[in-house]
């Protein structure tokens, strides 16, 4: 069965943000939670009073699986949503995951 | 529901008449075109004044033939990114010379509110609780415009137009 | 009313007070329409329309700011401002997209009003650049300058994005509207694929007149736009086009997003039907309301008056000897380098599309250094090309060996200008939300292998063009190669077309065969073009040879095993 998760748009900054443990919404996937059917939906249902109350938009589910216990995307829109574009690894998340490792 | 004209709230003397109420022979009334449609004649004996209702199918080629009949035109926006009205509203001052009211019904937007009355709209109606301020904001915002409406307007050079509210 | 004393010789509309008046006051009206949005006053439903006429999409990794580069003209000055904005308020680079217009992909809503602000201090802004409305007018990145032209179409590119800015009656068309224009017919706009395509031209009284084509466009139905008028006078050129854009209002398509564009309309109407009902509406509305003045055009064809060209022979010598004696040089010269009518002078590409690079991007210092060179060799005037290239449309032959060597410096001088390195690419899935696959890889993959330059001359003219999904912003159904980047079962496929072509005799490709996996598509790419020149008579174009032996010679070594 498909592990899921949330993702958005926020909506001041337009950054990628995922739904967190928290029902917080987190910038790195790596921080992310994950569902089963079941839970996405409820999960969904909360996400959903965020969009409610400005905070994000455009949220959706998709499909991850756990490697070494992060959610992976199983689809090349959602890794390049957490990655940044393929063809620039010095901009988008991967570059600031970079600079953090270098910190 | 709230009535704007001139970025002012204004009182609404217009009834909107379901197309199986019975029509009352004094008020003024506002009915759909397809009961203008089916029902003219009786229609045309009122001494009342009449609206009509066009749907954003119905241009306003529609009711050229009537419009003296109507004191009012109320046309419809079913949602907002339906841009017909716009074009049926303008038909009706510019081609058709209508003067009377020109309403916008429906579902607008405070942000279209301006280009409503550059295309010769009168009034709007707006949703309950809407903020008449944000509506009177719209209408002042933009005072140049680049092609002849139907506001008031003073024209400038090459295609420029001041606009003025109205 | 006076206007401003040109500072510079730049071929672009001058703003006066009154221009920069309209372009501040929608920056308030954005300002204020942001600041609703973000208390929840205006639905994201309700806010849509306005922030996409103000040229915000919400895409893959933020907004995606689409600034308005009035039909491909623009000043050093204005280049240099682009430049500081992609550096403070995205990632220090832009994307030039396939309608003259600059995109940023790292933009925050929350900056949009204060960028929009800034960008009118330099005469710029987002106006139009999206949503169901008329979109930027584009034409010609030779305008002006080149001896093919009959018509300066920069001027009636003026006129019209004036007169449809903000217009009150079609802001709310029930889909996009993209006008391009060409004042000759080596059409270099593309005009058939859009949604009216002008050729000005004139009658043999000396007359100013357009043919006039409607409903082109790309996406899930192409067209090639067909013609609705061979003559539309000068003076009745705004009330010909209200009289089109009224009847799309009205009867276009609102019930299906995907059915609403007027191509669709001219199809279902019948051509025969449609020029009826738009002729109707013409005579309607012909008069003294709508004429376009000769005073007005008088007016902004002074803007675009030549600059000061200097009295120079024909051929500048020591240009002539610089191409013989220095190959790359030459190269440069052979792709780059555009005639003029004026002697002594050159119309300059400057190729955005290095070799492996991302087609059509742009630093912030390399567009400073554009600024520069602009300023030095060609009048502070630059043009963008719907190719995704750039354009210094005024340099003496005398400088072009020294621009050389500056565009060289900071990566501009790819001697690949119309050949098949110079590839047209959207930004597909890196950056698109819309997108089903990524179209850059791609495009970088192709380039490298035809990196060669001689190999590049020997093939000759060769239009790559690649799109990440059916939307067709990379204009792969007028490709001599087409790419349509396709999802199959959550992988990247790749369809190839041939023969398509966005000049006047404009056609679409054909699908070539089943999608492909990215390598496959390079390879069989490769294995096209070596058919072509394997079969191609002398002289003879890709798309002449295609329809010469047909498409299954090319089906065929496509889809051979290694």
């Amino acid at each position: 069965m498909a592990l899921k998760a949330i993702t958005a748009n926020r909506l001041r900054d337009g950054a990628v943000v995922w739904l967190g443990p928290q029902n917080d919404w987190v910038e790195r996937i790596e921080a992310a939670s994950t569902y089963d059917e079941a839970g996405a939906q409820a999960a969904l249902d909360v996400a959903q009073e965020d969009e409610r109350r400005n905070i994000v938009v455009a949220i959706y589910t998709f499909d991850v699986e756990l490697v070494n216990g992060a959610p992976v995307p199983l689809r090349t829109k959602e890794r390049i949503r957490a990655l940044g574009p393929s063809v620039r690894t010095d901009v988008g998340k991967q570059a600031d995951r970079l600079d953090r490792a270098a910190a | 529901m709230p009535l704007i004209e001139n970025g002012r709230a204004v009182a609404d003397p217009w009834v909107s008449l379901a197309d199986d109420a019975p029509l009352t022979p004094d008020s003024h009334v506002i009915v759909s075109f397809a009961r203008w449609q089916a029902e003219r004649e009786a229609l045309s004996v009122r001494n009342a004044p009449l609206g009509v209702r066009l749907p954003s199918n119905v241009s306003a080629d529609a009711i050229a033939p009537d419009l003296e009949r109507f004191a009012l035109v109320a046309v419809e926006f079913p949602k907002f990114r339906d841009g017909r009205g716009f074009s049926t509203a303008r038909a009706l001052r510019e081609r058709y010379g209508y003067t009377g009211e020109i309403r916008a019904v429906g579902h607008v937007i405070a942000d279209q509110y301006p280009l409503l009355v550059r295309c010769g709209v009168s009034t709007v109606e707006v949703p309950e609780g809407a903020n008449v301020e944000t509506w009177a904001r719209t209408l002042n915002t933009m005072t140049v415009a680049y092609q002849a409406g139907l506001s008031a307007e003073e024209p400038l050079s090459l295609l420029r137009r001041r606009v003025t509210a109205a | 009313m006076t206007y401003m004393q040109p500072r510079h010789n730049a071929g672009i509309y001058r703003y006066d007070e009154v221009d920069r008046q309209f372009v501040r006051e929608r920056v308030e009206q954005f300002r204020f329409q942001v600041e609703r949005r973000l208390k929840g006053e205006l639905s994201e439903d309700e806010f849509k329309p306005l922030r996409l006429m103000n040229g915000l999409y919400l895409q893959l990794h933020a907004y995606m700011l689409r600034i308005a580069i009035p039909y491909g003209t623009l000043t050093a000055h204005q280049m240099r401002g682009l430049s500081n904005i992609a550096r403070r308020y995205d990632k220090g680079y832009g994307h030039f997209s396939t309608r003259q217009n600059l995109q940023l992909h790292w933009i925050k809503l929350e900056d949009t009003p204060d960028i929009l602000g800034e960008l009118a201090e330099f005469d710029m802004h987002a106006i139009q650049t999206s949503g169901n409305c008329v979109r930027n007018v584009t034409t010609d990145q030779f305008a002006g300058a080149t001896p093919d032209e009959v018509v300066d179409p920069r001027v009636y590119a003026e006129v019209l994005r004036q007169w449809t800015a903000i217009h009150p009656e079609f802001s709310f068309l029930p889909r996009k509207f993209k006008i391009g224009i060409t004042g000759t017919t080596n059409d270099r706009a593309a005009v058939r694929i859009h949604d009216i395509g002008l050729v000005a031209k004139k009658n043999a009284e000396g007359r100013i007149g357009f043919e006039v084509y409607v409903g082109g466009g790309l996406g899930r139905t192409p067209f090639i736009a067909p013609k609705t008028r061979d003559w539309v006078d000068e003076e009745d050129l705004i009330a010909y086009i209200e009289a089109v854009l009224r009847v799309y209002n009205q009867a276009g398509r609102r019930d299906n997003a995907f059915k609403a564009r007027i191509k669709i309309l001219v199809h279902e109407t019948k051509l025969d039907k449609f020029i009826e009902l738009v002729e109707d509406e013409f005579a309607r509305v012909r008069g003294p309301k709508f004429r376009l003045e000769p005073e007005i055009v008088a007016s902004i064809r002074s803007h675009f008056a030549p600059p000061p060209f200097e009295e120079l022979p024909a051929v500048s010598e020591s240009y002539a000897r610089r191409r013989c004696e220095d190959p790359a040089f030459g190269a440069w010269t052979r792709t780059s380098v555009h005639p003029h009518k004026a002697p002594g002078y050159a119309s300059v590409t400057i190729s955005l599309k290095p070799t492996g690079g991302v087609p059509g991007d742009i630093s912030s210092a390399q567009m400073n250094v554009v600024a520069d060179l602009a300023e030095r060799y060609s009048f502070g005037e630059i043009r963008s090309t719907h190719e995704q290239n750039l354009v210094l449309a005024h340099v003496k032959q005398d400088d072009l060996f020294a621009l050389w060597q500056a565009l060289s410096a900071v990566g501009l001088a790819t001697a690949n200008v119309g050949l098949i390195g110079d590839i047209i690419a959207c930004p597909g899935l890196d950056y698109c939300s819309l997108a089903n696959a990524r179209s850059i890889p791609i495009a970088q993959a192709l380039s490298e292998r035809f990196a060669d330059s001689a190999r590049q001359s020997e093939i000759g003219d060769f239009k790559i063009k690649i799109s990440g999904c059916i939307n067709a912003c990379g204009h792969h159904h007028v490709g001599a190669v087409g790419i349509l980047g396709v999802d199959k079962k959550g992988e990247e496929f790749y369809q190839i077309t041939l023969g398509g072509n966005a000049e006047l005799d404009a056609s679409l490709g054909d699908i070539l065969g089943p999608a492909l996996k990215a390598d496959e598509a390079v390879d069989a790419v490769e294995r096209i073009v070596e058919l072509y020149l394997e079969r191609r008579q002398p002289g003879e174009r890709f798309l002449a040879t295609l329809a010469r032996i047909g498409q299954a010679p090319f089906k065929e070594t496509a889809y051979a095993a290694d």
